[in-house]
């Protein structure tokens, strides 16, 4: 027993509770796992909840919640809408062409089809000189479309009050993760977060499944646009092998969307159902962008600019995991969602991320029980789940408290929020993501990226790490015309997190330092 | 004994615990080895079928109308290896280590577990236990820890920001960007600064202190190891956008440094579901960089090439047939390449059934005839030094396969 005598006194009474009526000799395991679940103090509470729902507190954070309570803040950050957006980030999101103009315009403005049809060269062959030009033109728009999306990603997730909505946008682009270096994805992947992802963060798990299946960046990603009936289609003036051709099953996006969005690899599906499964989503892809493409007939403009052209589909019946998909069309890939969503191993497949991206890297079986029967009870409401969630025993668990190590993303991030500075250009930041094995959009793989300790603690990356506080800190960011931090700002911003040997630290450092030293320290490398 | 020194043979102990029939010991007295074992992984399932191609078998210009490679002596068309096998065109480079036996394949190899998921394969091609998810460290990890410790921070290299799963466990590594970046001072470099940030990480005893620990150590190491190139680089000598340097890099980087025992580089973009091409193409073309920089590797290990094996690997092979796109799916057997100067070259190993649907895996796929652990026990024996019992606590209740694998290397 005296060794709970060292716990501060409400903790133990709470762990005297949990043994009443044991006796010494049965207290082992038992004991020491309820003897953990301590509670927070009010401030610890605080803090934890901001390195949870927000990607770190900014100066004045602390004291904001403190007034308006925890709950009060878990519902405004569930209801983004309640709260209000600050003009200037509005408008500045407004004005960003990459992510509001839709996929068909972007298209038209900044393929290289657009750019061969500006210069009205036709099918004729370039001069080594035009061809030089118009690869130019084409890296320059690929700079300005992802320099576009991915700046007004980081400024809102530094800047948005609406936390919680940018961490969900960063959760459910990585869970349908395109990679803006496949071909004409980087047309699209600012536009693909604003329009199928962005929407839809806290809605039904669902919306997120349909909407980005008709996503033109996930019907190229993942290769559907040419998934076409087995056997094929030819049509005149096309030889077999030629690109424009579709000859034949592509299982790409099948298999993915169940072994990466929807059941999860160990989710019980066979190579049959994600053949079937792919024989149901044939047919579904782009508009044709060459004419001679409209000799396979009309096709369906459906959302976000994708088609479906019934002349590419199996119209034959399909079994996907023992149910019977009658050939109808288009109205088959509703059912295949319906069939994949509704699946109890979806459900699992959903919480045990959502939970290991807000409590741990192993999160506990009961938490990922409890949040998959709130999925099937809700029909997948995402917001109910978060709200379970953020009410759950293990969320509040003190031991996973600061236990978490910041992906690359979430360190850069939160960084700049408890520095509180408004950078002028986020590409220095981008290129140090991209040495950190993280450039944004840049995941290669549709499984994303990881958010574990395991994926990201590496001996070099802590180097790295400490380079950019160092350099943030004594505002010496590249492009950045800074002030050095005041370190009082970022000291008090995370009132409790920094240990005593840390502070120490910090004491004896030279003045300019003293921000580098907390932004760099090991109590900042996690949240 | 240093803290880290501690830890390295705490995780060996505790790792013998968890293995029956481990000797923590055994390795006590043995002097470190000069031997080294080099893994290259192809991350996406490359088309081995198009690598090492059989194009002495009718059934694969069947079964790929668009994208065979033609045979040897037509235009775009395989390098003879045997007769019956061709090498890929984009793999000329090393086309003289075949013919000097330094380089050998492994055909329809693999691993056996059945996923198709890219990254369920690769995990388990990393942990050395196809099958088993809850295997958390890495065989090349669990090797280092079984090798006679020579005390050095770059025993084991890493080309890439983050650490694979491959390496992942309680043995030191040291990772290196490949880039530019990674020879560029950074602010620990400066004795002060080291100071400042060491009393907030070197007393901790958790992973982060080790972390720091081991970067700054592995920092003067490799920075020391790489002066010369920077300053070769800053000569200005261009490089061709597509080739990184890696086997130069690497190259220099074991030779100047005897103490690197094993080094992992993955590289990715071999998922070729669409227009893969055939001698020529979107795959040829990210061969050519990978052939070219390969062999650079071996040039530039000098008389250590004959202490080095190189292993090439792919979490799984393609479709035998290719799919609607001219590009193929996710499939089983692949074939693994090995490359060094203790290899037992100029031989094409493993059994190859032909491409019949009846030979083929559910149809569909080259089987796996040779486990991907046999060949690695093979070099883990005859070149790395391991015993059989220590090859037990890296591939943990592997019975090697029958097959021609166990001469690959020349004892």
């Amino acid at each position: 027993m005296f060794e709970k005598a060292l716990l501060p006194l409400s903790q133990k009474i709470i762990a005297l509770t949990c043994v009443a009526g044991l006796t010494l000799a049965q207290l082992p395991a038992f004991a020491v796992e309820h003897a953990a679940e301590v509670q927070m103090d009010s401030d610890q509470k605080i803090l934890h909840l901001l390195n949870r729902l927000t990607y770190g507190p900014r100066p004045g954070d602390v004291d904001d919640v403190k007034k308006m309570g925890v709950e009060q803040f878990i519902q405004q950050q569930l209801h983004p809408e309640t709260i209000q957006m600050p003009e200037a980030l509005n408008s500045y999101v407004d004005g960003v062409e990459s992510i509001n103009s839709t996929p068909s315009d972007l298209f038209r403005q900044y393929s290289i089809v657009a750019l061969r049809a500006n210069k009205n060269v036709g099918g004729r062959k370039l001069s080594d000189d035009e061809r030089k030009d118009l690869q130019k033109e084409q890296g320059d728009n690929y700079r300005k479309l992802y320099n576009e999306s991915a700046s007004a990603r980081l400024r809102r997730a530094v800047e948005s009050p609406r936390q919680l909505q940018e961490l969900m946008v960063d959760f459910w682009f990585n869970h349908f993760n395109v990679s803006n270096d496949k071909g004409l994805v980087h047309l699209w992947t600012g536009a693909y977060e604003q329009q199928a992802i962005r929407p839809y963060v806290f809605g039904h798990f669902r919306d997120l499944v349909e909407a980005t299946a008709h996503h033109p960046a996930m019907l190229f990603y993942l290769d559907n646009w040419q998934n076409t009936k087995p056997g094929g289609i030819q049509f005149a003036g096309r030889g077999k092998g030629s690109k424009n051709n579709f000859e034949g099953l592509n299982e790409n996006y099948a298999r993915e969307l169940m072994e990466l969005h929807t059941l999860g690899v160990d989710g019980g599906y066979t190579q049959a159902d994600v053949i079937a499964l792919a024989k149901v989503l044939t047919g579904l892809g782009l508009p044709p962008q060459n004419p001679a493409l409209l000799r396979i007939g009309q096709v369906e403009i459906g959302r976000f600019g994708s088609a479906f052209a019934p002349q590419r589909h199996d119209f034959g019946d399909k079994v996907l995991l023992g149910t019977t998909i009658r050939g109808t069309g288009e109205p088959e890939i509703e059912q295949a969602i319906d069939i994949l969503c509704k699946a109890p191993a979806t459900a699992h497949h959903i919480s045990y991320q959502m939970a290991q991206y807000f409590v741990c890297d192993e999160p506990p079986k009961a938490l990922v029980d409890h949040l998959s029967e709130t999925y099937l009870r809700t029909d997948g409401d995402i917001r109910a789940m978060l709200n379970d969630l953020f009410h759950s025993h293990e969320f509040w668990n003190p031991k996973f408290a600061n236990s978490k190590f910041k992906s690359p993303y979430r360190f850069v991030i939160s960084s700049l929020r408890a520095s509180n500075v408004a950078l002028a250009d986020y590409k220095p930041v981008l290129g140090f993501l991209r040495q950190l094995g993280m450039p944004l959009y840049g995941c290669l793989t549709p499984d994303g990226y990881k958010n574990t300790q395991t994926a990201w603690l590496s001996p070099d990356a802590l180097l790295r790490r400490i380079q950019f506080a160092t350099g943030l800190g004594t505002g010496k960011l590249p492009n950045n015309p800074l002030d050095p931090l005041d370190y009082k700002d970022v000291s008090t911003s995370m009132n409790g997190l920094f240990s005593n040997n840390t502070l120490t630290v910090v004491a004896s450092a030279p003045a300019g330092l003293k921000s580098s030293v907390l932004l760099g320290s090991p109590e900042f490398m996690n949240y | 004994m240093d803290r880290r020194q501690f830890l390295q043979s705490a995780a060996t102990f505790s790792l013998s615990m968890l293995l029956p029939g481990a000797q923590a010991w055994a390795f006590s007295n043995s002097q470190p080895s000069k031997n080294k074992l080099v893994v290259v992984m192809l991350r996406g399932a490359v088309d081995g079928l198009n690598v090492v191609v059989p194009y002495g078998d009718s059934s694969y210009y069947q079964a790929r109308s668009g994208i065979a490679v033609q045979p040897p002596g037509t235009a775009d068309g395989a390098l003879n290896l045997n007769g019956d096998f061709g090498l890929h065109p984009s793999l000329a480079p090393l086309m003289p280590y075949w013919n000097s036996k330094s380089m050998a394949f492994v055909t329809s190899s693999g691993s056996p577990d059945a996923t198709r998921s890219h990254f369920d394969a690769q995990d388990y091609m990393e942990s050395g236990v196809p099958g088993a998810k809850l295997v958390t460290t890495g065989w090349m990890n669990r090797l280092i820890t079984l090798l006679p410790d020579n005390h050095s921070p770059v025993r084991a290299l890493n080309f890439g920001p983050t650490i694979p799963r491959i390496l992942s466990g309680p043995g030191t590594v040291a990772n290196v960007e490949l880039g530019p970046q990674g020879t560029r001072p950074l602010v620990v470099d400066k004795p002060e600064t080291e100071h400042i940030f060491e009393q907030l990480y070197g007393n901790r005893n958790d992973a982060l202190g080790q972390a720091f620990r081991e970067g700054i150590q592995a920092r003067k190491t490799i920075s020391k190891d790489l002066e010369d190139e920077m300053e070769m680089a800053n000569r200005g000598a261009p490089t061709p956008a597509q080739n990184p340097n890696f086997g130069k890099k690497l190259a220099q980087l074991l030779t100047k440094d005897d103490t690197v025992q094993v080094a992992f580089i993955a590289f990715g973009g071999w998922d070729t579901h669409v227009n893969q091409g055939n001698g020529k193409g979107q795959l040829a073309n990210k061969l050519a960089p990978l052939g070219q920089g390969l062999a650079e590797f071996a040039a530039g290990m000098g008389s250590k090439f004959n202490d080095t094996t190189v292993v090439v690997m792919s979490e799984f092979g393609r479709t035998a047939h290719e799919n609607g796109n001219g590009g193929t799916d996710h499939g089983h057997g692949n074939s693994m390449w090995l490359l060094g100067g203790k290899v037992r070259g100029g031989q094409i190993y493993g059994k190859y059934d032909g491409l019949a649907t009846a030979r083929l895996y559910e149809g569909r796929d080259l089987p796996v005839n040779t486990d991907f652990r046999s060949v690695l026990s093979s070099v883990l024996l005859a070149h790395m030094g391991l015993s059989q019992d220590q090859l037990e606590k890296i591939f943990p209740n592997f019975v090697s396969s029958h097959s021609d694998v166990g001469n690959i290397i020349n004892a």
